[in-house]
């Protein structure tokens, strides 16, 4: 853990274990990249409304490309999340352990 | 070649099989067994009711239409459920903490339980469900009318069979969705029948795109030839209505009632969220796969005009494949039943709980308690909402004349459903939204929705072409195609964008501009903060919602901080744990009333609880108003209490003070009865010897002598007793002049020592350390040399020893001057001491002279000298401490 | 027989005064000059009559006459209460206690020898 992380948590008088206080660093880590994640996914699909289409005179993209990009990132963001849900119940179930609390909380 | 009675006959059986599923599903449910209706495969699947026949059949017009520009409406949800950690999970929470039926429920909930709010709401969600619905009807009758042409014998005539297509599944709708009445909304059946349903549907369109990918098209790499070199084979999209319709479709996904139903009423644990967050788009993905294949073989292999909406049927058709085409048409009349059935399910919970039941209720006022009756009233609210939903979309298709594609009457639900959205999201996000807000927000949506949209679209003369073409009045601004001189933009875009925009802008306006109520507030604060005031729970307690209004209530009449700390007691007997609202188990409503009852009077208690509990026809917000006014008689009679606690305690004041003045004057009383006694004493004396003198004939000369002393004696004492009262009345009075002056200790005891000695009869040696008394006094010097002779002759009078020895030491202690004066006889008894410098004390039987007033006045000089005099005790005889502050003292130079 | 009277009284000049007046009327005058055990003396000196001081050393004159009242030969002997204080508070005090007599000093001569030729009168006759 790099002393930044280490900052990241409040100092407490009863110092916490240094696995627990990562964990609870990557979670916060994690719940930022949630919240990024649609941003994302929306800035990857407005991107094709840069590429050139037939109205202007310039040689079209290929729809098969399209295809491809959108289904290409789809698929990603697919992945992402299937990542993101498993380390979130990971994360979740490893904080079930400790007394009343609240899952994933900010 | 399958006839149209095969295909009745198909359906039917399919409908009885859903049937079975359902009614299975119900029964495991009950019986507690069944853990996969649980699951989040389950939920995942019954989210895809977003599919409708919309999706199966017009998604492949689109493509053959617009191309690529279909998937937007895959985008909008799949970014949605991206975003699921912190957009629909809040949403599930607040759904499930609030026990939210429906989405009308949940936006009049979170502005201070509004009906006003929930009945916009479901206006408008009929109104956008509507066309929906229509389009359902279009697709299965379309789909119908596919084979009924290839059929010889069809007696097929579409408006008879669009009537008794919707007629089919408002009854279908009727049995599946409201054959009980489940106090939490939730259908396991029909749940499970749609999940069902979802497999069917992503089966057949698979079955078609694999089978034109690689059975007609010929692979993968062919087929992608084919689309390259067909007319929608390069990318053209416009911009505007690609963000809007990825925004739009995003907008609905959210705020549809029938995704609200399954995504959020539905739900049996938050944490299937996680799994639907990418098994649902990846439903989506699969769905979208062959859907532009499809269009492009359809646009190759069938004659031109056909209608690209029936691509999916009539491809495998053309090339007689007709168990293809029979599941494909399974796969459209699956998805258009599971829409149809829980969005009539959806429509018809909000239009009976919003609008048929507050009107009974009222028509019902005055008649008493409300008892079972209710549900059979709701049950047949909500068959004949589903019929009229039923209707309504069936008059919808008649009058639009079924011609529009099927894309854009689904776009045009989308748009309307999504006003809903800037009151959704802000309910969710901002506290500062009101209900005004959302009102004014709604109807300006509303409006511009049904004046841009709905009405231009539904055709049929409604709207005069006129007016679409040059505004209402020849008003040009107000075209609802063009408002405000704004043309050349895409009708839908121009809709979405004026309508959305302007309903947010009137939503944020208006709500920044009201004040919200107390209990808009209160519930503001529990949506926005859900995650501060919630547990995730698993499955869903109906009954802990009721906690929670009783816990609204009972803050209200008990206080804040009493309520929480009297649930939170008894959650604690509950579950043994604190930090979660206790069940209403009737132990603990028993606890809460006689709680209640002690404030607010034990029959209202019982009907506010009665109310709560026992569902009701009163209103949270009428008991509330309840609660306040209790609160203000509590207030007013908190107010009397304090008033006739300050009465008490002016009283008591008034007694302590006349107490004071009693003892005042029972010490005025003593004192004056001491100095009576005082001077009656030598005044007896007096009397008596010269009445003896003045009577008595031949008195010896010595005895007349002797009498004569006497009474000279007396008079002195008398005397004396006279300057001691009235230096001791000057002293206590403050009223003393001290005539400060400077000298040393050794004079000052030289002096008090030769002049309390002279004229004592009882002998009496001082002991003094000279060197120790070189101290340079500024102080009043008569009045210390008073104190000092007083001492000085105690000790001469009183002192019991043989030989009476006085000792005088003087000493620098602590910054001060002290002097001390012990004599070498029995001293002062312990209980004596605290007495000693009382008036009138004198100690033992000795008369010798004094009134008992001199220590009394030597404490009275040292006091106004700034320092003290004390009585030390344990020092071998009576021993007296004189001490002056430093301040006084000059070091002899 | 001679009359013997016992005086009971702190203030040695009142003493000596009263001595010299009761003694001239033929009285035998016996003194004590304190109050705790003064019960016990007026018991050992069987007086035919007692002068009580109220203000006394050790045990008022209040205390001295009521435990006096408390023995039965003593309930009819005649005393003669002087107090200093003179308030009318005393003087109930007094009367409930027993006192034959209650005076207020500073008393005539006159008033005491009436007084105590008066209470032997009294005592004698009954």
């Amino acid at each position: 853990m790099s002393p930044q992380d280490a900052g990241e948590s409040k100092p407490s008088p009863v110092r916490p274990s240094l696995f627990l206080e990562r964990q609870s660093y990557r979670r916060r880590r994690l719940a930022d990249a949630a919240r990024l994640l649609p941003f994302l996914g929306a800035a990857l699909f407005a991107l094709p409304l840069l590429w050139p289409d037939s109205s202007d005179g310039t040689k079209a993209l290929p729809l098969s490309s399209a295809i491809f990009y959108i289904f290409a990132c789809w698929g990603a963001l697919i992945l992402v999340n299937v990542v993101f849900g498993f380390a979130a119940r990971r994360m979740s179930v490893g904080e079930n352990a400790e007394p009343e609390a609240e899952t994933w909380r900010r | 070649m399958a006839t149209l009675n095969v295909l009745i006959l198909v359906c039917l059986g399919y409908v009885v099989l859903l049937f079975g599923v359902a009614f299975v599903a119900d029964r495991l449910a009950a019986s507690g067994g069944g853990k996969w209706l649980r699951s989040p495969l389950i939920y995942t699947l019954s989210l895809s009711i977003y599919c409708t026949a919309w999706t199966f059949y017009g998604a492949v017009g689109n493509a053959a239409r617009s191309g690529l520009e279909f998937v937007t409406i895959y985008l909008g949800p799949t970014l949605v459920m991206v975003s699921w950690w912190w957009g629909l999970r809040k949403l599930v929470r607040i759904g499930r903490s609030q026990r939210v039926t429906s989405i009308a429920d949940l936006i009049s909930s979170r502005y201070g339980k509004s009906n006003t709010l929930a009945i916009c709401v479901t206006t408008l969600a009929v109104l956008g469900g509507t066309p929906y619905i229509a389009l359902q009807l279009q697709s299965i009758t379309l789909s119908f009318s596919i084979f009924a042409e290839a059929d010889p014998a069809g007696l097929y005539r579409e408006g008879s069979s669009v009537f008794w297509v919707a007629a089919g599944l408002a009854v279908f709708a009727i049995l599946f969705g409201t054959r009980n009445l489940d106090v939490n909304e939730r259908h396991h059946g029909v749940v499970t029948a749609i999940a069902l349903e979802s497999v069917v549907k992503l089966f057949a369109l698979l079955a078609v795109g694999f089978f034109v990918v690689w059975g007609i098209a010929g692979g993968l790499g062919p087929t992608l030839d084919r689309i390259d070199a067909s007319k929608i084979g390069q990318w053209q999209v416009d911009a505007g209505r690609w963000t809007t319709l990825v925004f739009l479709s995003a907008a609905a996904f959210v705020c549809l009632p029938r995704m609200f139903q399954v995504m959020v009423v539905e739900n049996d644990d938050e944490s299937h969220l996680r799994t639907a967050s990418w098994a649902f788009p990846l439903y989506l993905l699969l769905m979208s796969l062959f859907v532009v294949p499809i269009a492009v073989v359809g646009l190759d292999l069938l004659p031109e005009g056909s209608n690209p909406d029936l691509f999916v049927l009539t491809v495998p058709l053309s090339q007689g494949n007709e168990w293809l085409a029979m599941l494909s048409f399974i796969g459209g009349f699956s998805s258009a039943t599971s829409m149809v059935i829980v969005t009539a399910m959806a429509l018809s919970t909000m239009v009976s709980n919003h609008v048929v039941m507050p009107i009974w209720l009222n028509t019902q006022e005055g008649t008493g308690s409300v008892s079972g009756d209710v549900r059979t009233i709701v049950l047949l609210a909500r068959r004949v909402s589903i019929a009229a939903i039923m209707a309504l979309g069936y008059f919808y298709y008649r009058l639009s004349g079924g011609g529009a594609a099927l894309a854009s009457i689904g776009l045009v639900a989308f748009a309307g459903i999504s006003q809903i959205l800037p009151a959704l999201v802000g309910g969710l996000f901002w506290r500062g939204a009101t209900r005004t807000g959302a009102l004014v927000g709604l109807s300006v949506g509303f409006a511009l929705w049904i004046y841009t949209m709905l009405l231009p679209d539904m055709g049929g003369g409604i709207i005069p072409n006129s007016v679409i073409e040059y505004g209402p009045f020849g008003w040009g601004w107000l075209r609802p195609q063009a408002l405000f001189g704004i043309e050349g933009m895409d009708p839908l875009v121009h809709s979405v964008l004026w309508s959305l925009s302007l309903n947010t802008i009137a939503f944020c306006v208006a709500s920044m501009l009201s004040f919200p109520s107390p209990l808009e507030r209160l519930q503001g604060a529990q949506f926005v903060n859900v995650f501060d005031h919630s547990t995730a729970l698993r499955g869903w307690t109906g009954s802990v919602a009721q906690s929670e209004d009783l816990m609204i209530m009972t803050q209200r009449i008990l206080g804040t901080i009493p309520a929480q700390e009297f649930f939170q007691a008894e959650a604690e007997r509950q579950n043994g744990r604190r930090g979660r609202l206790p069940e209403p188990t009737p132990g603990f409503l028993e606890r809460l009333e006689r709680e209640l009852s002690g404030s607010v009077g034990a029959a209202t208690a019982h009907a506010m609880i009665g109310q709560i509990v026992g569902g009701a026809s009163v209103s949270v917000e009428d008991l509330l108003a309840v609660a306040d006014e209790s609160a203000q008689l509590l207030e007013y009679s908190s107010q009397l209490e304090a008033k006739s606690a300050e009465l008490s305690r002016t009283a008591r004041q008034l007694r302590e003070a006349n107490t004071k003045l009693t003892q005042v004057s029972m010490q005025k009383d003593a004192f004056l009865s001491q100095v009576s006694h005082e001077l009656r004493t030598p005044m007896t004396s007096i009397r008596a010897f010269s009445e003896i003198m003045r009577d008595t004939d031949g008195l010896s000369a010595a005895e007349q002598k002797r009498y004569a002393a006497i009474i000279h004696d007396e008079a002195l004492r008398l005397t004396r007793l006279l300057d001691d009262l009235l230096d001791l009345s000057v002293l206590e009075s403050g009223q003393v002049n001290l005539n400060m002056g400077d000298g040393t200790l050794r004079a000052m005891l030289d002096r008090a020592v030769s002049s309390a000695l002279a004229g004592g009869e009882r002998p009496l040696s001082v002991r003094r350390v000279r060197s120790s008394e070189r101290i340079q006094l500024h102080t009043d010097l008569d009045r210390l040399g008073q104190v000092f002779i007083n001492l000085i002759s105690n000790a001469q009078k009183y002192c019991d020893a043989a030989e009476p020895i006085l000792t005088i030491s003087a000493h620098d202690v602590g910054g001060q001057v002290v002097i001390d004066f012990i004599d070498n006889g029995s001293g002062i008894p312990p209980e004596a001491q605290s007495m000693v410098f009382e008036k009138f004390s004198r100690v033992g039987s000795d008369k010798a002279g004094g009134a008992g007033l001199g220590l009394a006045i030597c404490r009275e000089i040292m006091q106004r000298l700034g320092g003290e005099v004390t009585y030390l005790p344990g020092q071998g005889g009576a021993a007296f401490r004189v001490s002056l502050p430093l301040a006084y003292r000059q070091a002899a130079q | 027989m001679s009359r013997k009277v016992l005086l009971i009284e702190d203030e040695p000049n009142i003493s000596e005064a009263i001595r010299f007046l009761l003694t001239r009327e033929g009285w035998q005058v016996d003194t004590h000059a304190e109050g705790t055990d003064a019960v016990k003396v007026i018991l050992a000196a069987r007086p035919d009559l007692v002068i009580l001081d109220v203000m006394l050393p050790g045990k008022s004159g209040m205390d001295v006459l009521r435990d006096l009242r408390e023995h039965d030969e003593m309930t009819k002997l005649p005393v003669l209460m002087l107090t200093a204080r003179g308030q009318s508070r005393d003087r109930e005090m007094a009367e409930q206690a027993g006192v034959s007599r209650f005076m207020t000093k500073p008393f005539s001569n006159t008033e005491v020898l009436t007084a105590v030729r008066d209470l032997h009168a009294q005592a004698s006759r009954s």
